[in-house]
């Protein structure tokens, strides 16, 4: 609520002449009683026809001006809403689209959905009525009340007890409804979710013939719902009879009053038909408000629902003061990268001072964080020279290459989770090396890859990229200088140059070109013979499954990433593509550094350094050959997938 | 979760078809309709009549010393009497209209979502499952809307148009011309407004579709997004629909919204017009100053029932729309029923007989023609090919998810057309690439072919899948409730507990199509002899990429373009160098 009403003030202007005129065009209507008890008392007292022809083109003059009221205010009011539910919508759309992983893991996609879509509507439907309708309502009441007591004290006393007993009524039922309809809309969901499953399931459902007991389980679920239906439904159907009976007895009540009135000559009976006017207004005000009710708690909940949302912080915050826009190479050494860490902070606050709170927030962390890694660069600098100690031959070529990606003792716990996902993972990845990732179903592959563009952040140690922790980078700047290729092929709904600039919002029709040829997708985007004008529908729908994942991974190649991680990229393309796609990458990325997860060992057996995981655990860091002889885990893995005279080969 | 909104594009045939079909539901509420009209009479009748009453009081109110306090308390004790009994009868009805339009939501929704359980496969697999839940969901919620709408206030709309106008004819025929005369005005104005708005609507949600599918895309696919660091532009886009939307929002809000002070407007016109002609009326001496309160009583509720009935009409058609939509697939053909004379599979050895079989999706596009196979009991058949080669088509036959359209599919040398689709579905086992989980416990999904098995079955077959050390691990253990789709676990973990399903049922055949495709091979290697083991002596059928899972079958079909190229063992078809040959070298193809 308090937000709605932070983003209405944006429309102030609106959101007050709205209801002004509505209440002017009431108050037109307010003195239509009058006129027509002086049209009584006066004209028809003294049989005065031009007094009453006069009258009744006062009633038409009010009415004209009422009309002209009336628009101005719709206009208003509509203006509002729609503006707050734009704004709304395009705020709550900036929102989500920031949450972070463990957020979009929680909470699904299709109750974002709903919200963005159906609940904003209602929101704005129901900010609309407000404006229209919530306001004059009372005022029509009260101001009746008020022209009552113009007519006369004693029987406008009537009014002043019969209107905060309506208002109970009203609102209390209001009250009790409201989370009743939360509850019915909850059991449509319900029901929703029941038939989406079916639909989905309808292969297992009929392999299992459960179809008897699934539709059993739906009747019971629409019958609590129709059960809720009737009962909030009979709740909010009081309403409207309570007022109108309430209305009554105060009809009959001013009758009798004026009555006495009367008869002691303070008023005339002119008055008396004013009155009862009077209260039949606010009768059919009542009726109105009644209605509406239904409309202003949906369009409550909603906004509550919708609130709910906006509640939702990302867990993974902006504490980087590092643009990191730096580019490849240009934060070479420890020092050096301390310095442009200063460039970068005053840039980063003059450009955006609201990221000023969090970086606040972030400060001590971050001090804390600043200190380890200075004894990290310590200890890496000790291995460089303990490495130089050793060989100089080797240590020259892999020391003087600087680590790409470091992970220093690196446990994360997914959200809920009882047991980490990973635990005490430490390795470093120069730059230009490919890294293969292996091991069993949820040991945590796809969890390391995740932590390089920070989707999650973890519990304790660090995650370094270009030897600066992921959290000293803004998103932005860390994420800019990674290439994603999720598992799951996910295209976009336009040509397939814009879905390929996507990795890289200038790209030429050139530099994507060499992406689709590394991506081995060259051939059938040809084929199709479209060019980079290929309409690509939505979710891709118009592609086989081999050749959205192929286009997925020149997305991100287009954007020549320093670092690309192909999590399980290549799950559909037959063994050959698989092989061709690898050798590609290797000859065309020159410093790229590649992280590969894949369950073939044939994929990630070439990689300079392999990791094999296994529940969550590093069982073993090092090259295929060396793997083979040092790693139980590993061997066990080749040996479910080569020949055992191959493994053997290899081995040697 | 907006129905689509062809109001008034609805073809009159069409309509009337789905109305008298929206009547048959109703009929069964027959009784509860006629208390519902009965009630709607009665409130009409006694709220018109309170007006009058209220006349009467006010004539017994002449002036000073001129007050009939006997009479005035009679009128009085009859409005408050009047009045009880119309708010009485007005509960009831509302009432009684809530019980019987849910209900028959309830019937109408209950009757789609059976009817989604008897379509045929081929009917499911080409329509989205959005628009089907929207059916169910969306438009019947709608058509509940409208019918309520409908019952509650076009009946006692009209009623009270026609009692008002009986009324007045009684009081006084001449000023009630004054009123009749004025109404057309009142239909000129909703109408024109009506007409303008109702395209404006359309833009609205036209604009509304696009921005809901982008919506759709980027919400569906956030973490791709924010991989791609893409939500500026993604919110650019956002925003200039979002802008367009707001443009055409308020047009369509504002010209809607002009009805209710027009018609206001054109009430105030009767008004004044009752006004002056009654006090003309009252000054010649053939009207009483309270007949004329009365009138002017009746002016003021005359026209409201006119903007109501307007509005009713459009949300009604809108029903009518969904209504049609929701018939419409309820009306799809069912899948035919078990011939009569359909036997049960008991005691299956597990023989299957491919015999000629002729299949295609669509007539124009041939996929399965004169495939034959013969399956010894036990055997383990493997098929292998590119995608689109037809072997999940092959389990689609097999299940009877489809029928061939030639030849004939034989187990244990019944064709399977004359058994029951029960008997020959839970003869096989089956494990599918789509891992399907229901949301539920994990206990319930593991039970789902066997609802009965006891917790130690239970874990029993989740360890034979290997997936009980990470149930174990999970929150609550076996009663970690798993949300829609799975949410929380990974593919390979689903696909465990799939198999873990079908471990409990121990049928006499089994099928996996891709089952072990997120599993890692290791695990998968302990699966297989878990499978192995139960498979024993059963037939099973498994369809794969990976040639690792291929290796030990019996035979080994490679399909292409819907027939079978080369068969026979992994040795045999490797010593052959055809395309399975080929196949098999392209896994070790290395940079």
């Amino acid at each position: 609520m308090k937000r709605l009403l932070s983003y209405l003030s944006h429309y102030k202007v609106e959101s007050i002449l709205g209801p002004l005129f509505k209440m002017l065009e009431a108050s037109f209507e307010l003195f239509v009683p009058l006129v027509v008890a002086s049209m009584i008392d006066v004209g028809i007292k003294n049989q005065d026809v031009g007094y009453v022809a006069r009258m009744g083109g006062l009633l038409i003059l009010l009415g004209v001006v009422g009309l002209a009221s009336a628009l101005t205010a719709q206009y208003f009011a509509a203006k509002a809403a729609v503006s707050t539910g734009t704004h709304l919508r395009n705020d709550l759309f900036h929102h989500i689209s920031h949450l972070s992983y463990p957020e979009i893991d929680t909470v699904g996609t299709s109750t974002l959905i709903t919200r963005m879509t159906s609940d904003i509507n209602q929101v704005q439907t129901g900010i609309n009525m407000v404006l229209r309708l919530f306001l004059r309502s009372p005022f029509v009441v009260f101001g009746a009340m008020v022209m009552a007591f113009t007519v006369d004290v004693k029987a406008a006393m009537v009014f002043v007890v019969v209107i905060p007993l309506l208002s109970v009524v009203v609102f209390g039922i209001m009250l009790v409804s409201m989370p009743l309809y939360k509850k019915v809309q909850r059991q449509l969901d319900q029901v929703m979710l029941m038939t989406r499953e079916n639909l989905l399931g309808v292969r297992v459902i009929r392999a299992f013939n459960r179809q008897k007991s699934e539709t059993a389980r739906f009747e019971e679920e629409n019958d609590k719902l129709v059960r809720s239906q009737v009962f909030v439904g009979k709740i909010s159907a009081l309403s409207n009879p309570i007022t109108y009976v309430m209305i009554n007895l105060a009809t009959v009540a001013v009758i009798w009053v004026g009555a006495k009135q009367v008869d002691g000559g303070v008023i005339t009976q002119g008055k008396v038909v004013a009155l009862v006017n009077y209260m039949s207004q606010i009768l059919v005000e009542l009726i109105k408000l009644a209605n509406l009710i239904i409309t202003i708690s949906k369009a409550v909940a909603c906004m509550g629902r919708v609130d709910k949302i906006f509640q939702l912080e990302p867990s993974v915050k902006e504490t980087g003061s590092g643009a990191g826009l730096t580019g490849p190479g240009a934060s070479g050494g420890a020092a050096k990268t301390d310095g442009s860490m200063e460039q970068d902070r005053t840039r980063e606050d003059a450009a955006a001072g609201s990221g000023q709170r969090e970086s606040d927030r972030g400060a001590d962390q971050k001090a804390v964080r600043e200190a380890d890694q200075k004894a990290i660069r310590e200890a890496d600098q000790k291995a460089v020279r303990e490495a130089d100690q050793k060989g100089a031959r080797e240590a020259d070529q892999k020391a003087v290459r600087e680590a790409a990606v470091r992970f220093a003792d690196v446990t994360f716990i997914y959200k809920g989770a009882k047991e980490p996902a990973l635990s005490q993972i430490d390795f470093t990845a120069g730059k230009g090396e490919t890294i293969g990732i292996i091991g069993g179903t949820g040991s945590g592959k796809s969890t390391v890859v995740n932590l390089i563009p920070r989707f999650y952040d973890i519990a304790s140690g660090h995650v370094l990229v270009d030897g600066r922790d992921v959290r000293d980078y803004t998103l932005d700047g860390l994420r800019e200088r990674i290439g994603v290729v999720p598992q799951r092929a996910v295209l976009f709904k336009g040509t397939l140059r814009e879905n390929m600039r996507w990795g890289k919002a200038d790209a030429t029709d050139e530099e994507i070109y060499q992406a689709l040829d590394t991506a081995q997708a060259r051939e059938f985007v040809d084929s199709k013979g479209k060019g980079l004008d290929l309409f690509i529908e939505q979710g891709g729908r118009n592609l086989s499954g081999g050749q959205k994942q192929r286009l997925t991974i020149a997305r991100a190649l287009v954007r020549r990433p320093e670092i690309l991680i192909l999590d399980d990229s290549a799950s559909a393309l037959d063994f050959a593509t698989d092989a061709r796609l690898r050798k590609a990458i290797k000859e065309d990325t020159g410093d790229m550094t590649v992280f590969l997860v894949s369950q073939r060992a044939a994929t990630i057996k070439n990689a300079d350094q392999i990791l094999v995981l296994d529940d969550g655990r590093l069982a073993g860091k090092g090259t295929h050959r060396d793997l083979l002889q040092s790693c139980p885990l590993y061997k066990e893995i080749c040996l479910s997938q080569f020949s055992k005279e191959e493994v053997e080969r290899d081995g040697r | 979760m907006a129905g689509k909104k062809n109001a008034g594009k609805l073809d009159k045939e069409l309509s009337r078809k789905t109305l008298k079909r929206i009547l048959h539901y109703i009929k069964r509420y027959r009784l509860g309709v006629a208390a519902s009209l009965l009630m709607a009479t009665v409130t009409v009748a006694l709220t018109l009549y309170v007006p009058i009453l209220v006349g009467k009081a006010v004539d017994l109110i002449l002036g000073p010393g001129a007050v009939d306090y006997g009479g005035l308390t009679k009128v009085l004790l009859t409005i408050g009497v009047v009045a009880a009994v119309t708010a009485a009868a007005q509960w009831l009805m509302g009432h009684i209209n809530n019980v019987i339009t849910y209900r028959v939501v309830k019937d109408i929704r209950t009757r789609a979502f059976n009817h989604l359980e008897v379509l045929p496969l081929s009917y499911l697999d080409v329509h989205p499952t959005g628009d089907l839940v929207s059916r169910i969901i969306a438009d019947i919620d709608q058509f509940s809307e409208g019918l309520l709408l409908g019952f509650t206030q076009l009946f006692t709309g009209v009623m009270t148009i026609g009692g008002t106008l009986l009324f007045m004819l009684w009081i006084n025929p001449l000023i009630t011309l004054v009123v009749v005369c004025i109404t057309p005005v009142s239909f000129l104005v909703a109408s024109f407004i009506a007409g303008r708005t109702f395209s404006m609507f359309q833009e609205q949600s036209a604009v509304r579709g696009e921005l809901t599918s982008l919506i759709d895309e980027t919400l569906g696919n956030l973490k791709v997004v924010q991989a791609f660091s893409h939500q500026k532009e993604a919110q650019e886009q956002f925003e200039e629909i979002n802008s367009r939307l707001a443009a055409h929002s308020l047009k369509a809000t504002f010209f809607s919204s002009i009805t209710n002070p027009a018609t206001r407007f054109v009430n105030g016109l009767v008004y004044a017009g009752v006004g002056t002609a009654g006090a003309y009326g009252v000054i010649r001496g053939f009207l009483s100053v309270g007949q004329l309160s009365s009138f002017l009583n009746y002016a003021n509720q005359y026209t409201k029932p006119f903007n109501e009935i307007s509005g009713v009409v459009t949300e009604l058609q809108n029903a009518l729309a969904s209504a049609a939509r929701v018939f419409d697939l309820i009306d799809q053909p069912a899948i035919p029923a078990d011939a009569a004379d359909a036997v049960g599979l008991t005691d299956v050895d597990g023989s299957v007989d491919l015999d000629h079989v002729d299949f295609s999706y669509v007539p124009e596009v041939k996929l399965i023609e004169d495939f034959s196979l013969q399956v010894k009991p036990g055997q383990r058949i493997a098929l292998v090919g590119p995608t689109g080669c037809g072997k999940t088509t092959v389990i689609n036959l097999l299940m009877r998810f489809y029928d061939v359209k030639g030849g004939r599919i034989a187990v244990d040398g019944q064709d399977i057309r004359k058994v029951t689709r029960k008997s020959l579905r839970s003869s096989f086992g089956m494990v599918l690439q789509e891992t399907w989980l229901k949301s539920g416990t994990i206990r319930e999904n593991i039970a789902y072919g066997r609802p009965d098995a006891s917790l130690e079955e239970v874990i029993q077959a989740a360890k034979e899948a290997h997936a009980h050390s990470f149930i174990k691990r999970m929150p609550e253990g076996y009663d970690t409730v798993i949300s829609e789709d799975g949410g929380n676990l990974s593919q390979g973990q689903k696909q465990l507990l799939c198999i873990a399903r079908v471990m409990l049922c121990l049928p006499p055949m089994l099928i996996l199509d891709e089952a072990t495709s997120s599993i890692d091979t290791r695990t998968e290697i302990r699966i297989q002899r878990a499978f192995s083991k139960m498979m024993e002596g059963r037939t099973s059928f498994i369809v794969a990429h990976r040639l690792s899972t291929i290796r030990e079958a019996d035979v080994i079909l490679v399909m292409k373009d819907g027939h079978i190229i080369e068969q026979g063992d992994h040795e045999s078809l490797l010593q052959k160098g055809g395309f399975y040959a080929q196949l098999y070298e392209s896994q070790f193809a290395v940079s």
